[in-house]
């Protein structure tokens, strides 16, 4: 589904991500772990098309995507989520999930500006859209509330729900369950499965181990730029080599 | 009917019912500017208050519109009705080819670089002399006519051009109410995230500024065809900060608001006529005071000030 596969980040003369390779099965949950500094945001950036790699190959089901711009990324129905999340704060819960439909809809700005019935038309079905990724997230009787009044938690399921509406086939998570407390955490599982479980393929950037232990199907270890590890979770609970990165060598 | 059309219903009235009360005289020429400073501060409100993006040279924007209408019909005796719609396919083409660079830059920078452009295209008019007659300006700019009637006088004019701008209202409106008015407002609060559901942040920029262009330069069109007269001093940068300033003291992101921040910048010197020379001061005292006191413009700070007010009095009795 998605690959990748040599690839390095050299920011000015520090070497962030060095060959980085692997490969994230359909319907699977992975989780990228790896210790600070491991270079996991800066290959989700990667991956996302925020950055644009100093070397190597992103490819999403067979095509080459390396360099491509989030937003043709969107319409790749690839998507993702922030760890500082990114909301729309002006507007409405539900105004930020209907940006959301934005590549789901093609009323342009001429067709906008005159209230076509077409554009009318569309925009009701943008609206339901929206309430039914409410729904699911779970916040549906926040809809007309401000996004930038919404305590944290809540605004990690408002950027979940917004990242689902663009209806991806693959979804990306930088650390969602930071800054949540464990009975946020413990929905947020229960929500990565049931995302999961609409045949949405999902990786995640995560620290708390307890939650990627439990929910992941495989998981990718960094550590200092290169990759440590591969494997289910208990292969890599197992690994000498991870704990040691994690615990501290003894030599 | 939804709330929003009756809104807009009830706005329209008191527009066109305006000259009733007036009755003519020369309150229906300062009108005539409220409408022509309606249209330009919607037009850099869709920019700045939607999109977040700034521009100090839409002045050059509604001096191009003003200039070409006035030169195709007086230079080269073009019917005014064809000139009007070719100036804004002209200006807003130029906006979009300059946008594509200009509008990459963030800021300070992009103050900078649309300041710039503001610049050459004022010395353009002063300079191109054979053209547009220089800093003596350009005459005989003819009204516009419809068959053999002609919008000749104050509220001839009025009416004209407050049809547009209740045109423009209408249409800013509908845009800022839809799917690219919220993929814009998205660009303004967080780039990356609005790029990261699928919006082409850039290409939408642009767009909005050659739409911003094309409003600016359909105000200057109708400008030059009303005054009959054109010059430089016009279309300069205080102009353009003056333009700035209706948008910021209305309220950023409301077109209502553009209409009462150009309404009160407009009447304001009629009122502070002895103070004259000290406009400018005012303009930038009020400017400091509304940023300070109400960021959120006459249109929003008003409103919360007698919310205010009234809460204030109703925590007393419940006391």
């Amino acid at each position: 589904m998605l690959e990748v596969s040599g690839i390095t980040q050299i920011f000015g003369g520090v070497t962030a991500l060095e060959d980085v390779s692997f490969a994230i099965h359909k319907g699977e949950i992975t989780g990228v772990i790896g210790p600070n500094g491991a270079g996991k945001t800066t290959l989700f950036n990667i991956i996302s098309g925020i950055y644009v790699q100093t070397a190597g190959r992103v490819t999403l089901n067979g095509k080459d995507v390396s360099g491509l711009p989030p937003e043709r990324l969107a319409r790749l129905k690839m998507v993702r989520t922030f760890q500082n999340i990114e909301l729309f704060g002006g507007m409405t819960v539900l105004e930020n999930v209907m940006v959301g439909l934005h590549t789901r809809s093609s009323s342009g700005l001429l067709a906008c500006s005159l209230r076509m019935p077409w554009s009318r038309a569309e925009e009701t079905v943008i609206r339901q859209e929206a309430l039914k990724w409410l729904d699911f997230t779970g916040i549906s009787d926040l809809a007309d509330v401000v996004a930038a009044n919404l305590p944290f938690g809540k605004g990690r399921m408002l950027e979940i729900a917004r990242a689902l509406a663009v209806e991806p086939t693959i979804i990306l998570m930088d650390e969602p369950a930071a800054g949540l407390n464990s009975q946020e955490t413990l929905g947020l599982a229960r929500l990565i499965r049931q995302i999961r479980d609409l045949g949405i393929t999902v990786v995640l950037v995560e620290h708390d181990m307890e939650l990627v232990m439990d929910i992941c199907d495989r998981i990718v270890v960094l550590n200092l730029g290169r990759k440590l590890a591969e494997g289910t979770p208990r292969d890599i609970q197992d690994n000498p080599e991870v704990i040691a990165a994690y615990l501290g060598d003894d030599d | 009917m939804n709330r929003d059309l009756l809104k807009f219903l009830a706005f329209s009235v008191m527009i066109l019912a305006a000259p009733l009360y007036f009755k003519g005289g020369y309150m229906m020429n300062v009108l005539v500017f409220v409408g022509i400073h309606t249209m330009l501060a919607i037009g850099l409100n869709l920019l700045l208050g939607y999109a977040g993006q700034i521009s100090l040279g839409h002045a050059g924007f509604f001096g191009m519109g003003a200039y070409l209408s006035g030169i195709l019909t007086v230079n080269y005796t073009w019917n005014p009705w064809v000139a009007m719609p070719l100036a804004a396919l002209v200006v807003g083409g130029l906006a979009f080819l300059v946008g594509f660079p200009i509008l990459k830059l963030k800021g300070h920078y992009l103050a900078m670089a649309t300041l710039g452009l503001g610049i050459i295209i004022y010395i353009v008019f002063n300079e191109t002399i054979d053209l547009t007659g220089g800093p003596s300006g350009l005459s005989g700019i003819p009204n516009l006519s419809i068959g053999s009637f002609t919008f000749d006088s104050d509220v001839k004019n009025y009416y004209l051009i407050w049809a547009v701008t209740l045109g423009t209202i209408l249409v800013t409106l509908n845009l800022a109410n839809s799917r690219v008015g919220r993929a814009l407002r998205a660009v303004h609060d967080s780039e990356v995230a609005a790029r990261v559901v699928g919006v082409n942040a850039r290409l939408l920029k642009v767009q909005i500024f050659a739409l911003s262009a094309v409003i600016s330069s359909i105000a200057g069109s109708l400008y030059a065809h009303t005054m009959t007269f054109v010059s430089p001093a016009s279309f300069g940068f205080n102009f353009s900060v003056e333009l700035l300033t209706m948008v910021v003291i209305g309220g950023l992101g409301s077109i209502y608001g553009s209409f009462l921040g150009a309404a009160l910048l407009t009447l304001l010197p009629e009122f502070l006529r002895a103070a004259h020379d000290y406009d400018i001061i005012i303009y930038g005292g009020l400017l400091m005071v509304m940023v300070m006191f109400m960021p959120g413009g006459l249109v929003r700070g008003v409103p919360d000030l007698f919310r205010k007010l009234f809460r204030g009095r109703g925590g007393a009795d419940n006391a």
